[in-house]
């Protein structure tokens, strides 16, 4: 069996940035591998840990530089890796939800998977629907927002906890083929051995382009155009307490007081 | 082609806040384009939801009369069938975590662009532009979308008020004929988590903890501070993910809700989820290293510095 795990390479921003068009400045921008995505991989290895013979397979649509995020989650157990990018990817504004989910069912199809691991949503651009999205398209079953798997390869049937708001878990069983939206939580995700690291050098990472996949180079016309990028404006009245650690605590021990929650 | 179509969402006998909200929302959109809302709901008790839904600035209410709770199979295939029979410019989804799981897939399903989580919605002309949040909150964008052959959005909820005043609407039973024989998932049932010893949503203060804490051993910090001032310990997600702490401590979209008198929000972003939760307390405190933190946006209070320095002098005044 084969379980594809979805793997962005995310922009991070620190404490300072500055906005350049409509991106963050290039040297404000780290990156990082997707939190979410985090947890998708490490369900997906803890399912070939515990079932025979399952390949776990990563797809990024990322550039040359998404590399070291892949080859983290290699170290963390995926077998192999495929990274999609060429000029007209490169050349693309931005890459929408229904632009992400064509190029990724290519890769579906291409390897047809049992199941297909994404994270709930990526950090940066918070779209939240390209795993469910991808489902539809390739005609696989599906789940989003799953903090618990228990997954039957010999039933067919991946037995999930959705969870909704408000503390209140939904219990829904999925037939396979199915593609699975991961939550935060699910698991406790494993730190890179140096094992892991070193054995994942030699792990395959596969390159391919649009055109490797059949996928036309129109799909980065995306339909939606960021147009801006700002800091949002607030009309907040926060009251900033400054001065030293010791002044600004006396400050805020005031603030407590007078609210009458502290004596 | 200008119609506004809004799809309501309920859970367990309850219409849910959000369906409301849509209203407002898709109100405005309507009267953006000049065309007519129309509001579904699908499955449970449609009739008393119907009535439920009909408030100022709706014109029609659709009711599908199918399955007694949210399942996304059906719902694709109902909302698909609905947009087909009303052809609105506009298909209006929650962004909901049910909605996160069918809006997707039915604007793929019709072939429309979708543009999520919209926080701001405005029409010009044939183009919808959307304001939508990204990097965590940190920055806001603004998004057109050629809607001149329809888009689905989903919107954030607590964004738009919810429409209060009763209306007129036309309500209207639509048969909509589901093939079962593509539904692959069953909804087995409902579990609530998170109960436990301390019932965070009781205290008058909390002290809440993000991943600035870094370490579990440094929650002692917090402990500390707690202790000292008589408050309750809550977190946000990150610190029960990491199994720090239980399950009923985390305040959030997926947590609970909580209304203290104080908030004290120690190393913690402000995530939209998180928000979700905190932003009924009376007074809110933060502490932060980065001063663009969103949290405090909402905050009363801020105090841009070190928890490792600020904490332990707090706890100080107090005694501790
Ligand atoms: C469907 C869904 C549901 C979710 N539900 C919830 C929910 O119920 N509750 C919830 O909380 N989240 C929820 N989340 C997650 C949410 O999106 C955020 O990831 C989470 O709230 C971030 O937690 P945080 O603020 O502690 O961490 P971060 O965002 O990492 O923020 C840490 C903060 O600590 C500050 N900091 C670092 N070091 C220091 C220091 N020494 N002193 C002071 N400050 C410091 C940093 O500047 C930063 O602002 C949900 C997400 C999804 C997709």
């Amino acid at each position: 069996m084969k379980v594809l795990v979805t793997v962005k390479e995310v922009v991070t921003v620190g404490d300072e940035f500055e906005i350049s068009g409509t991106e963050i400045a290039e040297q404000y921008r780290e990156y990082d591998l997707n939190e979410w995505d985090n947890y998708a991989v490490e369900e997906a290895v803890q399912i070939s840990e515990s079932e025979e013979d399952i390949e776990v397979v990563t797809a990024t649509i990322g550039p040359e530089r998404s590399d070291e995020t892949i080859r983290m989650a290699l170290a963390k157990g995926a077998d192999r890796a495929l990274r999609i990018w060429d000029d007209d990817l490169e050349a693309a504004e931005t890459l929408d939800v229904e632009a992400k989910a064509e190029i990724l069912s290519a890769v579906v199809e291409a390897e047809d998977p049992d199941l297909v691991l994404t994270g709930v949503q990526a950090e940066d651009d918070a779209f939240g629907g390209t795993g469910v999205a991808l489902a539809e398209r390739v005609g696989y079953e599906w789940a989003a927002v799953v903090n618990d798997l228990d997954f039957d390869a010999d039933a067919g049937v991946a037995s999930v906890r959705r969870e909704l708001e408000g503390g209140v878990e939904e219990l829904t069983d999925v037939d396979l083929p199915a593609v699975l939206t991961i939550q935060t939580g699910i698991n406790e995700p494993r730190y890179a051995s140096l094992r892991g690291i070193r054995q994942a050098q030699s792990k395959p990472l596969d390159v391919r382009t649009l055109a490797d996949l059949d996928v036309d180079a129109s799909v980065t016309d995306s339909a939606l155009d960021v147009t801006e990028m700002y800091v949002p404006e607030t009309d907040s009245d926060v009251e900033l307490i400054e001065g030293s650690a010791d002044e600004s605590a006396g400050r805020l021990a005031d603030v407590l007081r007078e609210k009458g929650v502290a004596e | 082609m200008s119609d506004v179509l809004a799809v309501a969402e309920h859970r367990r006998g309850d219409l849910r806040d959000v369906s409301l909200e849509l209203i407002t929302a898709g109100r405005e959109l309507a009267d953006g384009t000049g065309g007519n809302l129309h509001v579904a709901v699908i499955g449970g008790d449609v009739d008393a939801f119907a009535d439920e839904l009909n408030r100022e600035g709706v014109d029609r209410v659709l009711t599908v009369a199918e399955g007694e709770e949210f399942n996304h199979g059906v719902y694709t295939q109902a909302v698909a069938a609905l947009y087909d029979e009303v052809a609105p410019q506009f298909l209006l989804l929650p962004n909901t975590v049910n909605g996160l799981d069918y809006a997707p897939a039915v604007a793929t399903r019709l072939g429309l662009p979708y543009v999520p989580d919209a926080v701001g919605l405005d029409v010009d002309a044939d183009r919808l532009v959307a304001t939508r949040e990204m990097y965590g909150s940190k920055v806001a964008t603004t998004n057109e979308v050629d809607a001149s052959g329809g888009v689905t959005v989903s919107v954030r909820d607590a964004e738009w008020p919810p429409t209060e005043a009763a209306g007129d609407a036309v309500i209207e039973s639509v048969d909509v004929e589901i093939d079962e024989s593509t539904i692959r998932s069953t909804v087995k049932g409902f579990e609530e988590v998170g109960a436990g010893d301390v019932d965070i949503s009781e205290a008058d203060l909390l002290v809440s903890v993000g991943r600035g804490i870094e370490e579990e051993e440094n929650l002692e910090l917090i402990e500390e501070l707690a202790e000292t001032l008589d408050a309750t310990i809550s977190a946000s997600r990150p610190i029960i993910d990491n199994g720090w702490l239980p399950k009923n401590r985390q305040v959030g979209q997926s947590g609970k809700v909580v209304m203290p008198d104080v908030y004290l929000a120690v190393g913690i972003s402000g995530a939209v989820q998180h928000v979700a939760g905190m932003k009924g307390a009376e007074t809110i405190i933060a502490i932060n290293t980065d001063p663009n933190a969103p949290i405090f946006d909402l905050a009363d209070y801020g105090i841009v510095g070190d928890l490792f320095e600020v904490v332990p002098a707090l706890t100080e005044e107090f005694g501790g």
